[in-house]
């Protein structure tokens, strides 16, 4: 087949994380079969799985995190007992000081670049006497924030070890595409590990359960794994929600909360305007109360599952979207979701999404249509959907015009590198310091997917800062204009080719590609 | 030194450089026993540091030790050229050679012969791709390859067994190529954190503006926020290239390598030297880096303490610059330029010069100044003199294949 270097482009960075480093030969790859480059990803079984040693199930890291905070509140407990005051600021989860601000942000563009070198001999710390001459000549101000080397907790231990495999993942994937699908999926049905130490305990493990099963499987399967599972139930309440007539309701004087039920149609499924009103949303609350998780004494079932409490169930038949459900306990929720994920509205509103994340802000109609129509004619088949856009003409003639979101653009620059991460936290202080933290959008409906919201002044600065960062620490070693040939081959523009080859130093020229529209852009 | 000298013989340089060198080099009184090695000595209490400071992006030479006694100087570099006279004049080194105003403490030192230039320098590299230059100049090789290792860290190599030799140290967040290698070294940066400079901002921008206006539009506005929450009269922010950087990593280093049982040997990059456009005269951009240079080897006046009676400076450039300014008040990439010593250790008060002259025919390929000495042997020199490596071994392993470029002599007190 004749070398296509517009298609590699296409199939890289529009459906993957950009060309891996080294001699990977992922640009030859993708020229000479663009299409069959991005979807060998999708034949293969089980590939979205995650499983990676020491990643635990949901269930296990929630007796942990129980364990743990029962623990912490038993010290708390005591120590006011014994009247010692408590330690000033303690709390399970360690904020830094608000006036950290700065340093932080300067810390996290450091330890960003330190990760992404992991080679380089000096990131070893100091040993010998003249290292203590350093530590003693440094200006007093800028202290190093708070200790970093202070033993983690259990729920940041665990939070750290699921990012590094998901980063290592991202970083080695053949072309990505697969990933990519994840992180999609996983940001449309996001939970946020601020909402706390569950959440965060949660994070990975949420991803690894409900979405990556799933990712080439069924809408349907998708949207019940994940409201069934512990992180979303915490992370939207429900497992405070209370039916008003249920025994606990009743007993307990608390009630409904509507807002597990509100997301799961606004931004699970139909979308605003999908026509859903303010009574489907309530009886769709009624519906799923008793949605809820074992707790640590495991009354309910092992703590940390997914249970189904009756006591808090709203009794009685519910109407959802014109729909009467009149069955019982938990099935009624379940017959409720399977109906709206083959609604028409939410095959419209996934192929809006789908298409705008991949191929454009505005994606083309036609292709949009095509896509709602495959998913409704698959009954929501994921893999169909993803196929259908990977061969669709629309999604190769687009121009690469969208740029990449903060962790595109960090993992696009680890894999051009060659580096491994190895250690999460570095690449997790650049994520928050371009504004996508983690799995920590600010709201439910997940980060922001368009140009206006990552092609903004202050964040372009801060890339800059950031590939410049990462250059200092490994331009030696490399040549940039190889590494731009692995890039974008002959689709370089002569602009960028010329700024590379006349950087006055490795380092800047590394910066400069990182910064390049080809590096930016997909 | 015998700017006289080299002026008489610029008609025929090729055949008589040999000569000239000698002359140059060979007049003083340099007594035999400042050629041993000086390593040996030190029962005398003499404990030698090096320090290698070199400037990515080019150096003009013809900027930073200006030839005003060469009557085609200040025609090829036009408006930016130094001159002897008027406000910010350059300063006299000799009745030949001026130094760039912006470097007062340079021009103390030489004063106090504890500096020294050497003009019309250059790597045995000859073509004009900053990457290939510096990989020649931190090398060692003689052409650009994939080595991993540079020559100060062979040199480390070879001391003598048995003697104390400390880590050398890499200032800034990577170990410069010089000092990679098998020899163990410590690194350091200023704490600090470097953000993108100025140059590497505008460089982007420019690309951004042929290729992406909406890239372009946010950077410039990102840019332009950044200066304003900053304030415009803030110092410059501590950077690649950045004035106040150079300063900043100097003083820690001098720290560092002042302590008795600090490194011998230290190496450091500062960044910002590629002067293509609007690279300014007495005042202006270069003037700026200039300035940030002679304010870190003040740095290391100070910092070093007693050691710097025992200290030289190595201050080098991948290579120099067009002499004839560009269209742009700029130059591009050229050949020969300067390297600079400092430190108690030189011995200085010198412009060491086989002076090619600036005659269109003298240029080398009609552009740049024509290098007619070999950077490598005022490493060797230097070597030789503070470490006593021996000939062979500078000449094998530390510079391999250069038993042609002989070790300058009398570079060291």
């Amino acid at each position: 087949m004749a070398r296509d270097s517009q298609a590699a482009l296409v199939a890289l960075n529009r459906f993957g994380f950009g060309a891996r480093g080294g001699a990977s030969g992922d640009f030859l790859n993708a020229a000479s079969d663009p299409r069959g480059f991005v979807k060998a990803e999708l034949s293969r079984p089980n590939g979205a799985l995650l499983e990676v040693p020491g990643l635990q199930s949901t269930s296990a890291l929630g007796k942990a995190a129980f364990d743990y905070q029962f623990e912490v509140q038993r010290a708390r407990d005591a120590a006011a007992k014994s009247a010692t005051p408590p330690a000033a600021g303690e709390g399970a989860s360690q904020q830094p000081p608000p006036d950290a601000k700065g340093q932080r942000r300067n810390l996290s563009l450091n330890s960003i670049a330190m990760e992404m070198a992991p080679k380089e001999p000096p990131a070893k710390p100091p040993e010998n006497a003249t290292m203590s001459g350093a530590e003693m000549m440094q200006p007093a101000p800028p202290k190093p924030s708070p200790p970093r080397t202070a033993e983690l907790n259990i729920i940041q231990k665990t939070f750290r070890a699921e990012a590094l495999a998901r980063l290592q993942r991202a970083v080695i994937a053949d072309g990505g595409f697969a990933e990519r699908l994840v992180v999609f999926w996983s940001n449309h049905f996001c939970i946020s590990a601020a909402k706390g130490g569950l959440a965060q305990m949660w994070a990975g493990s949420f991803e690894r359960e409900a979405i990556r099963p799933h990712v080439l499987g069924r809408f349907a399967d998708m949207l019940k794994a994940v409201e069934q599972h512990p992180a979303m139930l915490f992370f939207l309440d429900n497992q405070q929600s209370l039916g008003p007539d249920s025994r606990a309701g009743k007993n307990r004087n608390r009630g409904l909360n509507e807002n597990l039920a509100r997301e799961i149609l606004e931004l699970h499924t139909l979308g605003v305007g999908g026509g859903y009103s303010q009574e489907d949303v309530t009886a769709l609350a009624n519906i799923i109360t008793g949605w809820t998780f074992a707790g640590r004494l495991g009354q309910l079932g092992a703590p940390g599952t997914f249970v189904f409490n009756a006591n808090a169930h709203q009794p009685g038949a519910q109407r959802v979207m014109g729909k009467i459900y009149d069955a019982e306990g938990f099935a009624q929720g379940e017959a409720v979701l399977r109906d709206i994920a083959r609604h028409p509205s939410t095959a419209k509103f996934i192929a809006g999404k789908f298409a705008r994340h991949f191929v454009s802000d505005d994606p083309p109609p036609v292709l949009v249509a095509r896509l709602a129509d495959v998913f409704t004619k698959t009954d929501g088949d994921l893999k169909a959907l993803a196929l259908a856009l990977v061969d669709s003409d629309e999604a190769w003639k687009a121009p690469l015009a969208k740029i990449r979101s903060p962790y595109e653009f960090l993992i696009a620059a680890g894999r051009l590198l060659a580096q491994i991460p190895n250690n999460p936290n570095l690449y997790l202080g650049g994520l928050r310091t371009l504004g996508q933290p983690l799995w920590s959008p600010s709201g439910p409906n997940g980060f922001a997917d368009s140009n206006a919201a990552w092609l903004a002044p202050e964040g372009m600065k801060l890339r800059l800062d950031i590939s410049t960062q990462i250059a200092s620490r490994i331009a030696e070693g490399v040549d940039p204009r190889d590494l731009l040939e692995l890039a974008a081959a002959d689709m370089a523009s002569v602009e960028t080719r010329r700024t590379i080859e006349r950087a006055e130093s490795r380092q800047q020229a590394l910066a400069l590609l990182l910064m390049s529209p080809e590096f930016q852009r997909r | 030194m015998s700017m006289e000298t080299g002026m008489d013989c610029c008609e025929d340089m090729r055949s008589s450089a040999t000569s000239r060198r000698a002359v140059l080099l060979g007049g003083a009184s340099f007594a035999a026993w400042a050629y041993l090695p000086k390593f040996a000595r030190a029962a005398d209490g003499r404990d030698p540091r090096l320090v290698v400071i070199i400037l990515r992006g080019a150096l003009d030479g013809l900027a930073t030790v200006a030839p005003i006694g060469d009557p085609d100087y200040a025609g090829l570099h036009g408006a930016i050229a130094l001159s002897s006279s008027g406000p910010n004049a350059a300063l006299p080194l000799d009745n030949f050679f001026s130094l760039h105003p912006a470097m007062p403490e340079f021009a103390r030192m030489y004063r106090d012969k504890k500096a020294a230039v050497i003009h019309a320098v250059a790597t045995p590299y000859r073509d004009r791709s900053h990457f290939d230059g510096q990989d020649v100049l931190e090398s060692g090789f003689a052409g650009p390859g994939r080595v991993q290792s540079g020559w100060l860290n062979r040199a480390l190599e070879g001391l003598p067994k048995g003697e104390r030799v400390s880590s050398a140290l890499a200032v800034g967040p990577t170990t410069p190529l010089v000092l990679r290698g098998a020899a163990p070294t410590v690194g350091w940066a200023p704490l600090a954190v470097p953000q993108a400079s100025e140059d590497t901002a505008m460089r982007l921008l420019d690309l951004y503006q042929h290729r992406d206006a909406a890239l372009s539009a946010a950077l410039k506005q990102g840019l332009a926020l950044d200066k304003a929450a900053q304030g415009d009269d803030m110092k410059p922010k501590p950077g690649a290239g950045g004035v106040a950087a150079m300063r900043l990593a100097a003083r820690g280093a001098a720290r560092l390598m002042g302590a008795d049982n600090g490194p011998r040997i230290g190496a450091l990059a500062f960044d910002g030297w590629d002067t293509h456009a609007n690279e300014g005269g007495p005042v202006g951009r270069l003037a700026q880096l200039l300035g940030g240079l002679d304010g870190a080897l003040a740095e290391f006046e100070t910092g070093m303490g007693p050691r710097w009676r025992d200290t030289v400076i190595v201050v080098a450039t991948e290579f120099g610059r067009t002499a004839r300014i560009n269209g742009t008040q700029g130059t591009d990439h050229g050949t020969g330029t300067v390297a600079l010593l400092a430190g108690g250790a030189v011995k200085g008060g010198r412009v060491i010069a086989d002076w090619p002259g600036l005659k269109p025919a003298s240029l080398y390929q009609g552009r740049d100044l024509a290098p007619t000495t070999d950077l490598r042997a005022v490493m060797k020199g230097v070597l030789k003199d503070q470490f006593g490596l021996a000939e062979k071994v500078l000449a094998e392993a530390v510079f391999p294949d250069s038993s042609a470029v002989k070790p300058m002599q009398g570079l060291v007190v």
